[in-house]
């Protein structure tokens, strides 16, 4: 054998495709996974992720047990882990959300080992730090070619931005990418690239497109939700940080997304544009993007369908990486350089501590994601909730769980009140100038708890069945199992 | 004068609109006992509706109720509880004479004596048809309990025989007459509600419309509504700073002695400093001018 011709030029011509396997089982096999292992998948397909519960299936056939399922966030369809929970298939979980019935289930002690509720940008500390060792990671991806350049932005189940899976492929021992969609080689600008992947299977679909946006796109007629949204928007405008290439990132929900439609509004009778736009990006922001309002867009998830069409499209709508976007120990994330973020709240407590995991009976049933993440690193964290949800206060004496700690929150933004962090004198000063109804977060507190009675305390055991890990892999809280 | 540029109409029986509708912060909540409520639910409605106004969320917001008419068989009941629970205003039903505005005011004097109410009740009169446009006059001036009258359009318009447009050509007379009977008797004028609660432009235009004619304010359907006539019904930056300026110069005449100064060479007397005022009221309630901090 010649020692100066490569290995590649050394093998038959049809291997060199060797990376395409037949099945999932054939790949599984290939990658070696073992009882005790870490695998990891990502959420760009939201609600309508196929790729969880099709490799979770077949894992449990081959008979692998005892395995850490790290995904960057479980939505409702992934309700399944419940049977190979119980049958010892996965005995641990690293992910930013859970909910429904898989939520409620571990609240109530499904599982032996407490559950790691991370942040995204934690997610990528855990990486790197080396706590969390991804053995396979399993990444489903619209299109791909035989040699594993995948992109989201083309293809049947389009899903845009694959930032969480970028993250995951850069350190997982092994990746195995599925896709429903062939393309010629070179398939390009890969999100995914080919020194990524070391196995390809072809399945018939990764997504289902109608639910990748579901919910997210909705453009509210809610008139709660309107106010908040005027609100906020008043917030922003007369923060101080409102002038020509400020940043923002809005996120998803219906108060969100008309935040963001009433800010293009004063945006454009000022004459004001921002730099960039964060973060799940949704069609809202494209069309500020279109409109010139935003130069740019920094993508790290594409909530809608429009987004998705747009990054494909758009030069200047741009994919991130999760550790780009937000992991603390990175070289440098897009988020120090954000002035405005804009988030929402399960509850919030007098501390302006914010709980996104636990709804108000203790279930585990919402998201850490950026959260934690954008409130520490953004120059302004406004947080929007309604006083009451029903006869639910969400203004707290103290929340249920602590993920994003109240030193690092700026705004409370309610439908009866506007609560600025006591630390942020300068802030306060400004938005009563402009004529906002700024009250202290005690007297919302109380008048939250007037208008529903105080709530019973949530009974629980000492038995810890989630922690929460703040960005930096600390653990800010436990959720205790319910009783 | 009290701003009421905003009536929110709460349907009675909406649980969940009588509790957030304060939130929206109208001038005045307009909770309906009448139309907007099914006979099988009148007296829960009432029953909801007395507990929404006694309830602290309400006792900083000016609160009305639409009853149902004296001859029916609620009427009676929804003033005792109306009145006994402090409503700010009782609006009529349907208004076609004087004599109309007086029955409901000496029932309401009655319930008052009984439980003792010093804070008078006031009445808001609804025309809503062309024997209440032609009496709005005497309607207007029949009692110091009227704190205004509102036209209800769409019974009007099926009285006279036409139907609602665009343009609304069809209320220019009522309009007019309801404007001018308000004002001669120096009480408020309302306007009807703008239904299409998805038609934006078109409640805007009607909005700006119906600011020009001189009206006070309007009834609302949909809190949506709410702050798109606030933003109307705003001063401009520029009336505000004329606001300031005539404020400052009637407190620097205060502060020397003189009796009256002007502005650019025109008289600042009285009127015009009570009219300063009221645009500054209204900027500030509009969210335009903010307090210093304290």
């Amino acid at each position: 054998m010649n020692k100066y011709v490569s290995k590649e030029k050394n093998v038959k011509i049809e291997d060199r495709d060797s990376k395409i396997c037949e099945t999932i089982e054939e790949a599984i096999k290939k990658s070696g996974l073992k009882d005790g292992m870490t695998i990891s998948f990502h959420h760009a397909f939201r609600g309508g992720d196929k790729v969880l519960n099709m490799v979770m299936n077949i894992i449990a056939k081959l008979g692998i047990k005892d395995l850490c399922v790290a995904s960057s966030s479980l939505a409702s369809v992934h309700d399944e882990i419940i049977t190979h929970i119980k049958n010892g298939v996965v005995t641990q979980i690293y992910t930013s959300g859970l909910r429904s019935e898989l939520g409620e289930a571990i609240s109530h002690g499904l599982m032996d080992k407490p559950v790691q509720v991370h942040s995204h940008g934690g997610r990528v500390h855990l990486l790197q730090s080396g706590e969390l060792k991804i053995d396979v990671a399993f990444i489903g991806v619209p299109c791909i070619d035989k040699f594993g350049n995948a992109t989201g932005s083309k293809g049947r189940s389009q899903c845009g931005s694959l930032g969480y899976a970028m993250s995951d492929a850069q350190y997982a021992k092994y990746v195995i990418a599925l896709s429903e969609t062939l393309e010629p080689y070179p398939n390009a600008p890969a999100s995914i690239s080919q020194d990524q992947v070391d196995s390809i299977v072809l399945v018939d679909e990764v997504g289902d497109p109608s639910k990748i946006g579901e919910g997210a796109t909705r453009m509210t007629t809610n008139p709660k939700e309107l106010l908040l949204a005027r609100r906020t928007a008043r917030v922003i405008e007369n923060s101080g940080l409102f002038k020509n290439g400020y940043s923002l990132q809005t996120g998803t929900g219906g108060s969100s997304l008309a935040t963001t439609i009433y800010l293009s509004e004063i945006m454009e009778k000022r004459d004001i544009k921002a730099s960039f736009g964060l973060g799940g990006i949704t069609g809202t922001m494209v069309y500020m993007l279109k409109r010139g309002l935003i130069e740019r867009l920094l993508d790290v998830q594409s909530f809608d369908e429009f987004a998705a069409k747009s990054l494909g499209e758009n030069p200047n709508h741009i994919e991130i990486s999760a550790n780009e976007y937000a992991n603390p120990s990175s070289k440098g994330t897009a988020i120090s350089q954000l002035d405005v973020c804009v988030l929402s709240a399960l509850e919030i407590d007098i501390n302006f501590n914010v709980n996104v995991i636990t709804g108000s009976k203790g279930l585990l049933r919402g998201a850490s994601g950026g959260h934690s993440d954008t409130a520490a690193e953004a120059k302004l964290s406004i947080i929007v909730a309604p006083l009451t949800r029903g006869r639910i206060p969400t203004i707290r004496s103290r929340v249920h769980t602590i993920v994003t700690p109240g030193e690092t929150v700026d705004v409370v933004v309610t439908d009866q009140g506007i609560a600025v962090n006591p630390r942020n004198v300068e802030l306060k000063k400004r938005l009563k100038k402009a004529g906002l109804t700024i009250v202290d977060i005690e007297d919302l507190h109380k008048r939250a708890i007037q208008l529903c009675g105080q709530p019973k305390a949530i009974e629980h055991t000492d038995r810890v069945v989630a922690q929460i890990r703040y960005r930096d892999g600390s653990i800010i809280d436990e959720v205790r199992q319910l009783a | 004068m009290k701003l009421r540029r905003s009536m929110l109409f709460v349907p009675g029986a909406n649980t969940a609109m009588v509790c957030n509708a304060y939130v929206y912060k109208p001038d005045t909540v307009m909770f309906d006992l009448e139309d907007s409520v099914a006979l099988a639910e009148k007296d829960s409605a009432r029953l909801m509706v007395y507990h929404a106004l006694k309830h602290f969320a309400y006792q900083d917001i000016e609160t009305a109720v639409r009853v149902n008419p004296l001859d029916s068989p609620y009427g009676l009941l929804d003033l005792e509880a109306v009145v006994r629970a402090g409503t700010d205003i009782v609006r009529l039903p349907k208004t076609d004479t004087v004599a109309d505005v007086l029955d409901m005011q000496a029932a309401i004097e009655k319930i008052e004596k009984k439980i003792g109410r010093t804070k008078k009740t006031q009445l808001l009169a609804a025309i809503e048809s062309a024997e209440g446009v032609v009496n709005a006059v005497d309607i207007a001036r029949c009692t110091d309990r009227l704190m205004g009258i509102a036209l209800g359009a769409e019974d009007y318009v099926r009285d006279i025989r036409t139907q609602r447009t665009k343009e609304g050509n069809e209320l220019t007379a009522a309009r007019a007459q309801i404007l001018l009977a308000a004002r001669a008797a120096k009480i408020h004028a309302f306007d009807s509600v703008f239904s299409d609660v998805r038609d934006k432009d078109g409640f805007i235009a009607e909005v700006k419309k119906i600011k020009n004619l001189g009206f006070d304010g309007k009834s609302l359907v949909n809190p949506n509504q709410i702050y798109l006539l606030h933003n109307i019904y705003a001063p401009t930056q520029k009336e505000i700073e004329w606001a300031f300026e005539v404020i400052e110069a009637a407190e620097h005449a205060k502060k020397n002695g003189l009796g009256v100064v002007s502005i650019d060479g025109r008289m600042v007397d009285a009127p015009i400093i009570a009219r300063a005022e009221f645009t500054l009221d209204l900027a500030r309630t509009s969210g335009l001018i903010g307090e210093d901090d304290e």
